[in-house]
């Protein structure tokens, strides 16, 4: 008989499956069709690769292929299934786009990735092309895709010499040295040139215009030479890897690997050589930037061409590190000495003064700290290239902003000078010229104290000009009777200059130290207020208030749930509802989750998105992301510059270490409550095992015995029966009591509160306790005026009963028990005494803990949880309820004329308030 | 109880446990009923429609569905005293199935005596639903709707208004239990069904002045959480 086909596993859907696992599993192979120049034919190579495989039952989908109107390569597509373009709207213009997620979704075995080096529209997901099929890649899809020579990231300076044609977009070399196999294109120069005259390769115009400029035969043959050699290069190392894996005997060179310091213009030039001489060598290499003082003066301009540079480095593959010192040498060679790097790669510029004074001074320096490394100067030619001419626009856009910003602070400075000549000038009759130049050097140290360098040299200037314009004889001229003076306006000047900039160092310093000091005292108290936080909300508040002190910004927390999907916090929820836009972006959060990078402004992945999204990376695993929106949306130096990127790194990871540690107590919590029902269940069982078996023993026993008695024996039938019955109750009101234990412990009570009388509950306890109270002489003593409190009647009746049944069962048949409250204020306090043997001395606290009676060996049955199920029902309603002796008269709130009541009782208290008014109501007679 | 001049009441008995089946079955037909047992909803329904019942047994908790449906239902078309049996400790179930039309309920376990208690009074209130005497008594007190009087050991009781109404709502509902909802709407109006301390104050009232111990009355009967049942 054939197997049900509805619970039999398919096996074509199993083996997908497997097939769909595996490849996850592996990263995808990435394939380059590497080219000297456009034309050469790298697409239709590509085409025909694919339709190969293709052909072979592979799933290949063409991604992006720009055919340029070239017939032969449309008719290679044909027939190959096409990924819809996204249509994005930039600048009016309607740009195609490659759609990423939709090519992530439809998950083919390869796809086709035309022109590796394309910059994406802004708002893509990724800025560059090559960063998706980085992303493919991760996702185990396999990738073609074609490239240039002249796009290559360390190549396009020189290719940019050789053929006069710079090019903006360019592919790291990792992208291209990690490729798993690179397929050089070629096609001599002679024979592209003769496809471009037959525009195989432009339209004729275009062709023409290309052929004298680009196109020239020169170019055409360094091109190609570069791509070969690149190729071979790349053979060599492919050779070298392969050799070295099977080799035992492989030698690791050490001390070989390079350290580049980055500092000023010229950087990029410096790390592409680094890159290149690294890659010759075959060595690791890393560069750093150091901090100094003078670095953190500098324009802003100059300081984000170091970050770029060091960005630059990043992709080219160097490991990057940004260090702080006051000495630049010293920092490096530590970092070196640390790192074990042998060789150290400096700049050196044109020989300006200024600059070999500087650059002299590192080599030395370095020479000077560690004799045996090997320091590596790299010329950097600035004032030619465009690297300078921008660098002398920042320059000057950064004087022009500091003036705008500035002018006022100048003005005062004028107006301060102006008020010393006039204060001086009455003086002048009664004191020496030189002190009054003494005055003067005085404004020169206030403005630079007040306003920094530049108004400084200002009123520097300014003072001497005023000391010679209405001071020096012949006065209201700047001519001068004695030559003597020219020495005193020089020495004037200098000291003014000087005194000028040691205090506006001091002045810098000191706000320096300041914001550092600022920048420290936000952390420590980031940390401290973290230490302190045992809840998600009191992390997510401490960041809220480090994102807004430390970055200027707006924070949320957005967390994972249990599945790993990001989730809107609740916070930013609620300002999404009051704004009508959510916060934060939750693919882009989720995003920088999965791949525990940065995402959004300010990094490489989604940059034009107004928010800064930061994984939160614990040790170990990352905890969430932290969405972070500037407070100024136009400052695009925003978490750019490095102190502010140590700053944010070092509050996430403080953040993620306090989040991991909230989760953590919560597991050690659930633990610790695991731990305590497992002793409950252990003591539930041992109770249970007696108390529940007693009574089922009894009613088995009584049953049996019910079967053999002899059918005259009326009156015996009769007992038995009655004594199966009551067994059976009680076994019933134990099962009871175990289930509003679990009820009340698993904390499912909703509570049903409502204007109560407790009259009418006492009465309701005594009606279900009949049986149980029949030995006992009940005494009801409440107050007539006794108000309405609110309570859950059937949770209150409850406790009554169990008070009750403690009462009749721990105290000897014929003893008075008695039920007595009174309203005190805000409170109603309810008393169930009785005139027994008391509670055992010292256990009366004891008494209300599960599983707990009085005398731990006894014939009186039940498992001790009535009084555990009184007090959870009690403290649910805000109450309180206590166990005593009464062992004198006096004390008893219920005694009367009766007589004296020693013996144990309950007391427990509720909060009361007013209760509701009634509608008065004329007492008239109904008739 | 049961007289042997009136025709033997015939009793639906809706319930999926045989155990409980078989013992109220054997202690209704000692009392000189005929019972007709259904295991399901769907079953009571067909039983309840076909044998003329005098009462209707329910359990709540049935395999095809939920007891109150039940109830629905045969109100649509009967007013036949309906008992609901509920293991359920939720005084919310027993609510919802009162309002719904049933009757009384006994809470699982019960015992023999309890049930044929209720059995009793719920089809002696069925007789007597056309008995139109204006007086009622009980423990002393007498209830005179004719002349809108009440007495307790033959002296006038002074009554409100409102606790009038309220005592001849409970006294025309002899045996039934009457939820909070269903007492509000009928002595307040309709409007008034979340003001339950009016309830409490009135009943309190009413207790003081017409039972002899007012904390554990044996008229004016307290069902704790779901509403008043008055005993005569």
């Amino acid at each position: 008989m054939p197997l049900d086909s509805s619970t039999r596993p398919d096996p074509d859907a199993l083996l997908a499956r497997l097939d769909a696992e595996a490849r996850l599993a592996a990263r995808g192979k990435l394939k380059i069709f590497f080219g000297a120049s456009p034309g050469v034919g790298k697409t239709f190579a590509m085409l025909a690769s694919a339709r190969v495989l293709a052909a072979n039952g592979i799933d290949v989908l063409v991604g992006v292929v720009e055919t340029h109107g070239r017939g032969e390569t449309q008719a290679m597509v044909e027939g190959l299934p096409l990924l819809p373009r996204r249509e994005v709207e930039y600048r009016g213009h309607r740009l195609q786009e490659f759609d990423i997620d939709a090519a992530l979704a439809r998950a083919p075995a390869l796809i086709l990735m035309d022109e590796l080096a394309h910059s994406n529209a802004p708002g893509s997901r990724h800025p560059k092309r090559w960063q998706d099929i980085e992303e493919l890649l991760a996702a185990g899809i396999d990738v073609f895709t074609t490239v240039n020579v002249q796009h290559i990231e360390s190549l396009s300076d020189i290719v940019g010499g050789i053929t006069g044609v710079r090019v903006w977009e360019t592919v790291p070399d990792h992208v291209f040295d990690r490729a798993d196999e690179v397929v050089l294109v070629d096609l001599p120069p002679a024979e592209l040139l003769q496809r471009l005259r037959e525009g195989k390769v432009y339209i004729p115009q275009q062709a023409e215009r290309a052929m004298s400029n680009f196109f020239r035969k020169g170019n055409l043959l360094a091109l190609r030479e570069l791509a070969l050699r690149r190729t071979a290069d790349r053979v060599d190392d492919d050779v070298r890897a392969y050799r070295r894996e099977k080799s035992v005997t492989a030698v690791w060179p050490t001390r070989d690997a390079l350290l580049v310091c980055v500092g000023g213009q010229g950087g990029e030039k410096l790390v592409r050589s680094a890159a290149r001489l690294a890659a010759q060598l075959e060595v690791p290499w890393h560069a750093v930037n150091v901090e100094t003082p003078a670095m953190q003066r500098a324009p802003e301009a100059e300081r984000m061409q170091v970050l770029r540079a060091l960005r630059l480095a990043q992709e080219l593959g160097a490991q990057t590190a940004s260090l702080t010192g006051h000495d630049a040498a010293g920092a490096a060679v530590a970092y070196a000495r640390e790192h074990n790097l042998g060789k150290l790669l400096v700049g050196r510029s044109r020989p300006s003064l200024l600059a070999f004074l500087r650059r002299r001074g590192l080599t030395a320096k370095i020479g000077q700290l560690a004799g045996d490394l090997d320091v590596i100067e790299v010329a950097i030619p600035d004032d030619s290239d465009a690297d300078a001419a921008a660098h002398l626009a920042a320059w000057r856009a950064g004087i022009e902003g500091s003036w705008r910003g500035k002018w006022r602070q100048y003005a005062w400075t004028a107006a301060g000078v102006a008020l010393v000549t006039a204060l001086a000038t009455p003086l002048l009759e009664f004191i020496e010229l030189t002190n009054i130049v003494m005055l003067f050097l005085l404004a020169v140290a206030v403005s630079a104290l007040c306003f920094g360098r530049g108004p400084a040299v200002l009123a520097a200037f300014l003072s001497v000009a005023a000391f010679d314009f209405f001071f020096v004889p012949p006065r209201l001229t700047f001519a001068v009777s004695d030559v003597e003076y020219f020495v005193t306006f020089a020495v004037m000047l200098v000291v003014g200059l000087l005194i000028g900039q040691l205090t506006a160092r001091l002045r810098f310093e000191a706000s320096a130290a300041q914001a550092r000091e600022h920048r420290t005292r936000i952390l420590y108290e980031t940390a401290r207020e973290l230490s302190a936080a045992l809840t998600v909300e009191e992390v997510e508040s401490a960041g809220e208030r480090f994102a807004r002190q430390g970055m200027a910004a707006q924070a949320a927390l957005l967390l994972p749930d249990d599945d790993g999907r990001i989730q809107q916090g609740g916070e930013a929820a609620g300002a999404a509802a009051a704004g009508g836009s959510a916060f934060a972006d939750t693919a882009i959060a989720q995003w920088a989750y999965d791949h525990g990078e940065p995402a959004g402004r300010a990094t490489g992945t989604l940059p034009s998105s107004p928010l800064l999204y930061v994984p939160l990376r614990a040790p170990m695993r990352t905890r969430g992301v932290l969405a972070l929106r500037p407070a100024d949306e136009e400052d695009r130096s925003w978490a750019v510059a490095p102190e502010q990127q140590r700053l944010l790194d070092t509050g996430a990871s403080l953040i993620a270490t306090a989040l991991e540690r909230v989760h953590y107590i919560a597991v050690a919590q659930d633990a610790l409550v695991d731990m305590e029902s497992e002793r409950l269940r252990n003591s539930l069982l041992a109770a249970l095992s007696h108390d529940l078996r007693t009574p089922l023993t009894a009613l088995v026993g009584l049953a049996d015995t019910l079967v053999l008695t002899p059918a005259r024996e009326e009156a015996l039938q009769a007992e038995l029966a009655h004594s199966i019955r009551d067994e059976a109750l009680r076994t019933s009101a134990l099962v009871n009591n175990l289930l509003d234990m679990a009820r009340l412990q698993s904390g499912k009570v909703a509570l049903r509160r409502e204007w109560q009388s407790l009259e009418e509950t006492v009465g309701g306890a005594l009606k279900s306790r009949t049986g149980a109270l029949a030995g006992h002489a009940i005494r009801v003593s409440l107050p007539e005026d006794l108000p309405l409190v609110e309570f859950d009647a059937v949770l209150m009746e409850r406790v009554l009963t169990n008070l009750l049944e403690n009462a009749a069962k721990y105290t000897p048949p014929g003893s008075i028990i008695e039920i007595g409250a009174e309203a005190l204020p805000e409170r109603l306090r309810v008393w169930v005494a009785d005139n027994g043997p008391g509670l055992p001395p010292g256990r009366a606290e004891r008494l209300f803990g599960k599983f707990t009676r009085g005398h731990e060996e006894s014939a009186i049955p039940g498992v001790g949880l009535g009084l555990a199920i009184v007090r959870a029902i009690v403290e649910t309603h805000g109450g309180s309820v206590r166990a005593e002796n009464v062992t004198d008269a006096q004390e008893n709130g219920g005694g009367d004329t009766q007589g004296a009541m020693r013996g144990a009782r309950f007391v427990f208290e509720l909060p009361r308030r007013e209760a509701p008014q009634l509608p008065e109501e004329s007492p008239q007679e109904p008739s | 109880m049961i007289n042997a001049d009136t025709p033997a009441p015939n009793i639906v008995l809706v319930e999926d446990e045989q155990q409980i089946r078989r013992f109220v079955r054997t202690a209704l037909e000692g009392e000189g009923c005929h019972v007709f047992e259904a295991e399901t909803v769907q079953r009571g329904l067909i039983e309840a429609g076909t044998r003329k019942p005098d009462l209707l047994i329910l359990d709540l908790g049935l395999p095809d569905g939920d007891g109150v449906t039940l109830i629905r239902d045969v109100r649509g078309w009967s007013s036949l005293p309906i008992l609901v049996l509920s293991a359920r400790s939720d005084e919310r179930d027993k609510v919802e199935a009162l309002d719904a039309g049933a009757d009384d309920f006994l809470t699982k376990p019960f015992g023999v005596a309890e049930l044929l208690a209720r059995v009793r009074a719920l089809l002696r209130r069925h007789r007597a639903a056309t008995d139109n005497s204006p007086l009622t008594s009980f423990g002393g007190v007498t209830l005179d709707l004719a002349r809108r009087l009440v007495t307790r050991d033959g002296a006038v009781v002074h009554l409100t208004p409102i606790e009038y109404r309220l005592l001849t709502v409970l006294v025309a509902n002899a045996g039934r239990v009457l939820t909070h909802r269903q007492l509000l709407a009928q002595v307040w109006g309709p409007g008034h069904a979340e003001h339950n301390h009016y309830l409490r104050v009135y009943m309190t009232g009413l207790r003081r002045k017409l039972e002899a111990d007012p904390a554990q009355p044996k008229h004016l009967l307290t069902e704790t959480g779901v509403g008043y049942r008055f005993s005569p």
